[in-house]
């Protein structure tokens, strides 16, 4: 079966989800017997670095029309380039825009759907995908009906493996008709891993007091190389940013480690955060309820605590450095 | 009704209605046992309600019914929820937006309408991205996008007046994926409590057990 990966391209460049997304892809073709091929839009310096994830083709369109997302275009481009390549089944990275055009292109090529795959195929003939649901306390195998296939891939869900190895590129020009969304502006934070695929997560709550406090968690987060995140109470008081707001109604996460500090674990905090590999909480409450969904627990003032895990992990950097 | 259809989507519906005219119209796609949750939607302040009578099981069934039910009718905007609460697929906003062949935008947090033109915050990694729709459209809602409003009384009597059809659904929509069983996550083995004078042990656990840094 011949594949396509949606290559979204961010800065020039492609994000860690696109990587996760291909070479996904191409274990799916090598063990059903086709091609990994990608897509890319607009401005990108390199498209052919993507054969180091497995990409035997990029098909790039570098119009400047694709630099600004509108799910019509971009949804346009990829069901041609799926069509004229019979690739039966198109993955996109679960981002905000991936999310935007996965739902467009499976009616489009009448695709069955699933969103946020969390792991390699559970077969491939037929092919079977899992996904968590219910906050995370469930596991679904879900089986295809059609003989397209469209699937996103949760952030962070597998490990992508770098080859090294280049990618033949082929230019592209799509007949897209005019945008029917205008991108007005981005208000972003630069040079932090977004949250949906950050592999470390320091995050902090209410038990902080206050938004003059945050230096330590900062301290934290920049020495172990994390991205910052809150609780709802937290960015509801706006001493955080909203886009920081993890839990079931902010962003959900799946890192390799999350660092809770200062939140009790309400039940709808945990939705957004147990995909998480390891869990540490430290809080002063030895009876909230986040302790019983961690790994490692740390009972003892924040204040205190956070400083002195900054500073082991100065000393650990250090030494293995 | 999850709180993304509820708080966000229908009471933002609701408002531009309240300030610019017109109708809103709430659809849902289920069983006789989703009346109640289509109640208080009216409750709320929709005007009318359309029921699908099916039992869907994936998200492009239910696209399929409500564009359907839409391609007839002079909608402006098509609000959506962002995800449902329990899947999380956030599926069914952009297959209406395809199969009705309108612009679809995400995540909507923030919305403004003045003479015909729609400007939209929606949320992105680490952000927002400020749009503007000049036409019909299909949007789904994210937190932010209204504040939540309780029915009152007179809302709850009215709501039992407005009219709720039911409508019996297309022929030969199938599901494109189905569910082939679950399964339990791996447990938990149970918190390792930490002495916290000694950050060094979860470092070193961090590392050698858990081998996340």
């Amino acid at each position: 079966m011949n594949v396509l990966i949606y290559a979204e391209s961010k800065d020039r460049g492609f994000k860690k989800a696109i990587n996760d997304a291909v070479y996904y892809g191409k274990q799916v073709a090598n063990n059903t017997g086709g091609k990994c091929i990608a897509m890319a839009l607009g401005s990108v310096d390199n498209p052919s670095e993507l054969g180091q994830y497995g990409v035997d083709l990029v098909i790039h369109d570098g119009a400047e029309k694709f630099d600004a997302f509108d799910s019509v275009q971009h949804t346009k481009a990829l069901v041609q380039a799926a069509k004229d390549h019979h690739c039966n089944l198109v993955i996109i990275a679960d981002t905000a825009n991936g999310k935007s055009i996965a739902g467009r292109v499976a009616i489009n090529l009448e695709a069955g759907l699933v969103s946020m795959v969390n792991a390699l195929p559970l077969s491939y003939d037929p092919l079977m995908v899992s996904r968590t649901v219910f906050s995370g306390k469930a596991i679904a195998k879900y089986q295809f009906q059609t003989e397209n296939k469209v699937m996103t891939l949760a952030g962070n869900s597998i490990k992508a493996e770098k080859q090294d190895r280049v990618a033949e590129v082929q230019k592209m020009s799509f007949n897209v008709p005019d945008a029917m969304v205008k991108v007005l502006a981005q208000e972003t934070v630069k040079g932090e891993v977004p949250l949906p695929e950050a592999e470390l997560v320091v995050s902090a709550g209410r038990g902080m007091k206050g938004p003059e406090n945050w230096g330590i968690i900062e301290d934290l987060a920049h020495t172990l190389g994390a991205t910052t995140a809150c609780s709802r109470p937290v960015a509801d008081s706006d001493w955080r940013p909203h886009h920081e707001h993890v839990g079931q109604t902010g962003v959900a996460i799946r890192p390799n480690l999350y660092i809770a500090i200062g939140i009790s674990g309400a039940i709808q905090h945990l939705a957004g955060v147990n995909n998480s590999k390891t869990i540490v909480v430290i809080n002063k409450d030895p009876e909230a309820p986040f302790f019983k969904a961690a790994d490692y627990g740390v009972v003892g003032d924040l204040f205190e605590v956070v400083p002195r895990l900054t500073e082991a992990l100065k000393k650990y950097k250090s030494q293995n450095s | 009704m999850n709180p993304y259809d509820e708080w966000y989507a229908l009471v933002r519906a609701i408002e531009l209605v309240e300030q610019n005219g017109g109708k809103v119209t709430v659809i849902s796609v289920g069983g006789s046992d989703y009346d109640i949750i289509i109640r208080k939607a009216l409750a709320i302040g929709a005007d009318n309600a359309v029921r699908i009578d099916m039992q869907a099981e994936d998200a492009s069934q239910v696209a399929l019914e409500i564009a359907n039910y839409a391609r007839s009718r002079d909608f402006e905007v098509i609000f959506t929820g962002k995800e449902t609460i329990d899947f999380n697929g956030s599926e069914v906003g952009a297959m209406i937006a395809a199969l009705l062949d309108m612009p679809f935008v995400s995540y909507a947090s923030h919305l403004e309408y003045a003479d015909g033109k729609f400007v939209i915050d929606r949320d992105i990694e680490g952000g927002i991205e400020k749009v503007q729709v000049n036409e019909k459209f299909v949007l789904s809602a994210a937190k932010g996008l209204a504040q939540q409003r309780i029915p009152n009384m007179k809302g709850i009597m009215m709501s039992k007046s407005k009219p709720l059809e039911v409508m019996t659904p297309l022929s030969g929509n199938h599901p494109r994926v189905k569910v082939d069983g679950f399964e339990t996550p791996p447990a938990k083995s149970g918190v390792k409590l930490i002495n916290p004078e000694n950050m060094d042990e979860l470092v070193r656990l961090l590392h050698e057990e858990a081998k996340v840094i």
